[in-house]
């Protein structure tokens, strides 16, 4: 009787044990929460990028000529075909929530893997951009730089700090990306737990929607 | 049989141990530990930035070289702002108390993001050691002000980069700890716990969220810019390359301004915790309260020029920002009459996290006050970069939130460590304080006011006797100080047992056992009264005595 009830409180303690690790009151699920947590983010990227938008705008005012030349010698072309794979991820990222919403998890591992895969063109694309700028001596503080008139310099400050900054959360988006198909494959992210995927998702819009606001502000000015 | 009594005594938090040795607190996910980490933390960073400014008034007993000279004294008064303010006052009260009892007091288990509230711990950390290590590196301590105003930050051949870095990364934790915040108030408040029966410290710890949340990342974008600035030379705040440094300064005062009501708004949610408890009647009009706060977090983010009346800008500008600036005054001053109002007809009982608040109440007047005459355009440019700036910030944010912080830590000191302080002795540190800090500052009014400017290593001999007596103020406050803190620390280890509640407070921190359990609330309670209510108290106190 008596080893009965020893091995009943070991149980029971087990079952404790048990119950305080998924209901530990420090760490709880709330899709809810986590949804304003990243919303609220996504509201401090915004205005990360408002500061840059804010001197954008009071340059642009002071050197109005200066910031439409320097932005014809930017590649349209380029530009443009960064443009469209940007929206094009954006559209993937959606299909692969969407995807496993409906349970279909191949299909969302497909549509992840294509958003990746845009985000490294972008970042190729954006690389061929910056070096051909860099062999006609256009980067910071280089002396065929400096000859140019101050707004131009200062158009190059701004271009190279915002699409940098910019580049950098496409690097950083890419990278979470990553961890999600991970997860997607290890079953982390399932039909009924998707709120990781949907934040990242919506941290992937917020790069994408700062580029549409880059690229007019510096490729189509005239 | 064993499983009844484990049920029953719940262990207290600071028993509690997930992890082994110094992880149980490094590695701990619980607010309340998080915010002894803070607490530990701030008041390390407190007595080297108390010891800085000792130093600097100890420097200014003679109009010419006392003990530094004068490139030591540019990094002084440098290191002192930027400890003072990136690592005690900002961060202050919301990452020690609003830690510990926001969940608490909303009557939940914890903050919304627990893990994300340590990383905000460790950000805090990493950004502090950043700060410090300039001191010791190559080139010397930063000298530029904590301000960082270019092009002479970008100039100087002193450590810019690391302490700017420091300050990205301080910026950070305080987002994060913002966005924490919020997202509890939203979603883990008590049932019955509605918006208008918070306590209004929560209601102020929410109102500075969301001032973090959006005023922080203009400033971190801009320090980046900055060290962009010095590695790269791109040209954007330097006017060699037709770089603006006035949009700097623009960018700067964006944040940290609005920054001003960061520190200070928390502040005055603990004030409205104490004045009920010893007042021993309901808050005298709550939603006002309540409202004012958020108003102040709305009008504080558009009032950042007044820092530039003498920076070059229209007037029309400065007009519209002196308007400005009085408006945000008339919500402060809508507290401060609430708060008298409510001691007004009181059964008041004088202990000392009131007493520090009275103090409060008188500092932070005489601090706002002159506030206005510095946000008058007339005035401002007779007085601006004199003492007079110096000490009108120091009776806000000294008079104003670090007394506070010193009430809060005596007010929730039994509940967080279940330990009694020496009653006596606390409010003898008093008077200390108060004398010590009045010959420190007032006499800057005078000095500032006669034309003193504010930042310079010598001065001319007509003012040595009045820079005497604030020296020898900064050694009563410090007195004062160390005895507040020697009690303390005493009582930390040789205090009697505290109660539940041995102020008679009626919010929900005050409801569970001292020092609080590890889950706060063996039950989640039903919240089905305002925060303040008194009734109940009362009554079964006239029925003891």
């Amino acid at each position: 009787m008596e080893s009965l009830d020893a091995t009943n409180i070991t149980i029971e303690q087990e079952v404790k044990k048990e119950a305080k690790h998924i209901s530990d009151p420090h760490q709880h699920k709330d899709a809810i929460g986590a949804k304003i947590g990243m919303w609220l983010f996504l509201f401090t990227e915004l205005l990360l990028f408002g500061g840059l938008f804010l001197l954008y705008m009071a340059y642009r005012l002071q050197y109005t000529k200066d910031f439409i030349i320097a932005g014809q010698e930017l590649n349209l072309i380029l530009g443009t075909v960064n443009t469209i794979i940007l929206l094009t991820s954006s559209l993937t990222m959606a299909l692969s929530i969407a995807a496993i919403q409906r349970g279909k998890k191949s299909l969302s591992i497909f549509y992840l893997i294509s958003t990746i895969g845009f985000a490294l063109a972008f970042l190729v694309i954006k690389y061929f951009e910056w070096t051909a700028k860099f062999h006609h001596g256009i980067y910071p503080n280089a002396p065929e730089l400096l000859s140019k008139p101050n707004g131009e310099i200062i158009f190059y400050a701004m271009y190279y700090s915002m699409t940098g900054l910019h580049a950098l959360h496409v690097v950083i988006g890419a990278i979470i990306l990553l961890f999600m198909l991970v997860f997607l494959i290890r079953n982390k992210i399932t039909k009924g737990d998707y709120i990781k995927l949907e934040n990242s998702g919506l941290y992937w819009h917020l790069v994408d929607l700062i580029w549409i606001f880059l690229f007019p502000l510096f490729y189509l000015i005239h | 049989m064993g499983s009844a009594t484990l049920i029953e005594k719940a262990e207290n938090y600071l028993e509690y141990k997930a992890h082994k040795g110094i992880f149980a607190w490094l590695l701990s996910t619980d607010h309340k530990r998080i915010g002894l980490l803070y607490l530990i933390a701030m008041i390390s960073f407190l007595w080297v930035g108390i010891t800085l400014g000792f130093i600097m008034k100890l420097e200014m007993l003679t109009p010419d070289k006392t003990i530094v000279d004068a490139q030591t004294y540019n990094a002084l008064f440098t290191l002192h702002g930027v400890i003072m303010i990136f690592l005690f006052i900002i961060p202050g009260i919301p990452a020690i108390f609003g830690n510990f009892f926001l969940p608490i007091q909303i009557g939940a288990r914890d903050v919304a993001f627990p893990r994300l509230n340590l990383f905000s711990w460790y950000l805090y950390i990493t950004g502090g050691l950043f700060a410090i290590a300039s001191l010791f590196l190559q080139g010397g301590p930063i000298d530029t002000g904590w301000t960082f105003y270019v092009p002479y930050s970008i100039r100087t051949t002193t450590n810019v980069i690391l302490p700017l870095l420091g300050a990205f990364i301080l910026g950070f934790s305080s987002i994060l700890t913002g966005l924490n915040f919020i997202t509890t108030v939203h979603r883990l408040r008590a049932p019955g716990m509605t918006f208008f029966r918070l306590p209004l410290f929560v209601w102020a710890l929410y109102a500075t969220a969301w001032i973090q949340v959006v005023a922080t990342p203009v400033v971190g974008i801009t320090i980046l810019l900055v060290v962009i600035e010095r590695v790269l030379h791109i040209g954007i705040f330097d006017p060699a390359l037709g770089g603006d440094p006035l949009l700097f300064q623009h960018l700067f005062w964006i944040y940290s301004h609005p920054a001003v009501y960061i520190m200070i708004l928390p502040a005055m949610g603990v004030v409205s915790e104490i004045i009920p408890t010893f007042a021993r009647r309901t808050i005298f009009g709550y939603k006002v309260i309540a409202f004012s706060s958020l108003a102040i977090a709305l009008i504080g983010y558009f009032v950042w020029a007044h820092h530039m009346f003498t920076s070059g800008m229209s007037d029309t500008a400065r007009m519209v920002f002196s308007l400005l600036t009085f408006l945000v005054a008339v919500p402060s001053g809508v507290k401060v009459f609430n708060w008298v109002a409510t001691l007004y007809k009181g059964s008041i009982e004088l202990r000392a996290p009131l007493i520090y608040v009275m103090m409060f109440i008188f500092l932070f007047s005489i601090g706002g006050l002159t506030g206005l005459v510095l946000g008058s355009l007339a005035t401002d440019i007779h007085v601006t970069d004199t003492y007079f700036v110096v000490a009108h910030f120091h009776y806000v944010m000294f008079g104003g939130t670090a007394i506070i912080l010193f009430a809060a830590l005596h007010y929730w000191f039994p509940k967080m460590f279940g330990k009694m302080y020496n009653e006596k002795l606390a409010i003898a540190a008093t008077p200390f304080i108060f004398v010590g800090f009045n010959l420190l500052y007032f006499t800057m009014f005078i000095l500032g006011y006669l034309g003193m400017p504010r930042r310079y290593w010598s001065y001319l001999p007509e003012y040595q006797t009045l820079h005497i007596i604030s020296t020898v103020g900064s050694w009563v406050l410090i007195l004062g100080l160390i005895i507040m803190f020697a009690n303390l620390i005493y009582a930390l280890f040789k205090g009697k047992p505290a109660e539940a509640n041995p102020w008679g407070g009626v919010t929900l921190e005050w409801t569970i056992p001292s020092p609080p359990p590890h889950e706060n609330f063996d039950k989640i309670p039903n919240v089905t009264n305002g925060p303040y209510d008194f009734s109940h108290i009362n009554e079964t106190k006239d029925g003891k005595s």
